[in-house]
């Protein structure tokens, strides 16, 4: 029991320090590669223009049910009024950037770690060291420079379409005024608000990115499946580490800003 | 090939290599001599350690044991500047073509060039559509791989494998899964660019008339080792058992049907 717990114990270690390096060789292997900008515009309309949809749906939904349930129980205190704090701190601090992230793990990182299994598979990643160029230079790199860039900006549509979420509920479909609602979140609402917000987003991005890169990269690593079952294995395991890690240094860092 | 009178200068230099996965010793002490601007075929049954064997060249799988010596220079992990210098010089045809889906023939061709040298976009371009020019693709240039045959694909391969101008080129089972002619197709264009770009060339394959007719030198694996290296002609007048069961394969298996057809049961599951 001991030995297992104390091997399990290593493999987690060797990991952390696999993943470590991984992302750190990959941020490095992006100095001087060539074509950097283009594989980055590539990256940036796979990560950010295609899930756009996706953020907007669910940012408006997420609006619309704080914007309920926040006046529901505000009128219990006859503070509605308030529901514009509500509503923006729980998105600007919270809801924003932890729903977009997720939104986007579902749909990029998910989508990153079955391509770089599947051209693991098929040998495209062994091509490129047989030809001397670096695999994270020229798959990797891009994706998580397009991350951080890419998750602020989504993080940002997602608040803003919450608002505006909030708003239709307060206003079009409760009794809220729409100046009362707008002038409680643009007083709630402080520049601190905003940089944790961004400051979240960006650890998220390249947290996330990261983890479904490194897993979809060591695909043939796994070892108790390959080929489409390995493919599979990996994108399973990015989405759910991912997930996890959203809400851990979600944790972690509003326990320091706080 | 190259000129029999001559004793060419030895480019590639493979001595005691050995690679085990788990209990299973894959090679067990591969030894393989490759004269400079020759085409030497590494001929073996399916699973007996061919391709492991060309990766530990390419230096995809680090061998256990063993020392690879290219152009006089000992290759070794701790190595980097030999490693990294072997890359520059060779190039690998991947079994499964390895070419990149999202980008087309012109930008997969490119891509070695792109991104390992700092050749001007302008003369990758013209390098890039020469070589394509050579191997018949041009018109071809735009399409992504997936528009393609698989004739076609292994040349685009093949194409994006010279544009470095290599001193060595790694072919590994080119012809897998391909039809007869196509497969002879591939055969003629290995031997063709290898006469026209003069590079050295090592084949792994188990297609034995093929393999005979192109190569200037052939080595058998089996069981892990080389149980046979010289030339063709060598290889077809040799009595070793394991050459004689893997040149008359085919005389075998008519045999076999033969004995079928009579109601014999001769099925043998020592080569399965």
């Amino acid at each position: 029991m001991l030995r297992i717990l104390g091997r399990s114990g290593l493999d987690v270690v060797g990991e952390f320090g696999d993943f470590a390096l991984f992302t750190g060789r990959s941020l490095l292997a992006a100095i001087g590669s060539r074509k950097l900008g283009r594989r980055i515009m590539r990256a940036l309309y796979e990560q950010g223009v295609r899930c756009l949809p996706v953020i907007i749906i669910v940012g408006v939904f997420t609006g619309l049910v704080l914007g309920l349930q926040g006046y529901y129980v505000l009128n219990r205190f006859g503070s509605t009024s308030l529901l514009g704090d509500l509503v923006s701190l729980t998105l600007v601090r919270e809801l924003g950037p932890v729903l977009a992230a997720l939104m986007l793990v579902g749909q990029a990182g998910s989508a990153l770690a079955a391509e770089l299994g599947i051209q693991r598979n098929s040998e495209q990643i062994d091509a490129l060291e047989t030809m001397g160029a670096s695999p994270l230079a020229y798959l990797v790199a891009p994706r998580l420079i397009a991350a951080l860039l890419s998750f602020p900006i989504q993080t940002t549509f997602f608040t803003l379409v919450g608002l505006v979420g909030g708003w239709i509920s307060g206003t079009l479909v409760l009794a809220l005024q729409g100046n009362v609602y707008w002038s409680a979140v643009f007083r709630a609402v402080e520049p601190a608000d905003v940089r944790e917000c961004l400051l979240k987003a960006v650890v998220f991005g390249l947290l996330t990115t990261a983890i479904c890169a490194h897993n979809g990269y060591n695909t043939h690593r796994r070892r108790r499946a390959s080929g489409a079952r390995a493919v599979s294995a990996s994108t399973t395991r990015a989405v759910v580490l991912s997930s996890i890690s959203v809400l851990a240094a979600d944790y972690l860092i509003t326990s320091l800003l706080v | 090939m190259s000129d029999p009178g001559q004793t060419p200068e030895l480019f590639l230099d493979v001595r005691g290599i050995r690679k085990r996965f788990g209990d299973y010793d894959v090679l067990a002490g591969v030894d393989l001599l490759v004269p400079r601007g020759s085409v030497v075929t590494v001929l073996g049954k399916s699973g007996t350690g061919k391709s492991v064997f060309l990766k530990c060249l390419a230096g995809l799988v680090t061998p256990d044991a063993g020392e690879i010596r290219f152009d006089g220079r000992a290759l070794d992990a701790a190595n980097a500047a030999s490693r990294a210098e072997f890359r520059r010089r060779c190039s690998y045809l991947f079994q499964s073509n390895a070419l990149f889906d999202s980008l087309t023939v012109l930008e997969n061709v490119a891509l070695p060039l792109e991104q390992t040298t700092q050749v001007p976009n302008a003369e990758i371009r013209t390098r890039c559509l020469e070589a394509l020019r050579q191997l018949e693709l041009e018109r071809f240039r735009d399409q992504h791989p997936g528009q393609l045959s698989g004739g076609m694909l292994k040349r685009v391969a093949l194409a994006r494998a010279i544009v470095t101008r290599p001193e060595l080129v790694l072919f590994d089972e080119p012809t897998a899964g391909l039809d007869p002619l196509r497969r002879n197709a591939v055969f003629e264009m290995v031997a063709k660019y290898q006469r026209q770009f003069g590079f050295t060339a090592v084949l792994v394959t188990h297609d034995v008339p093929e393999a005979l007719a192109v190569s200037d030198r052939v080595a058998l694996l089996d069981g892990g080792q080389m149980r046979f290296q010289g030339t063709p002609g060598a290889f077809a007048a040799s009595e070793d058992p394991a050459v004689r069961a893997f040149r008359d394969s085919a005389g075998a298996l008519r045999d076999t049907i033969a004995a079928l057809r009579r109601g014999e049961t001769v099925l043998s599951e020592d080569n399965l």
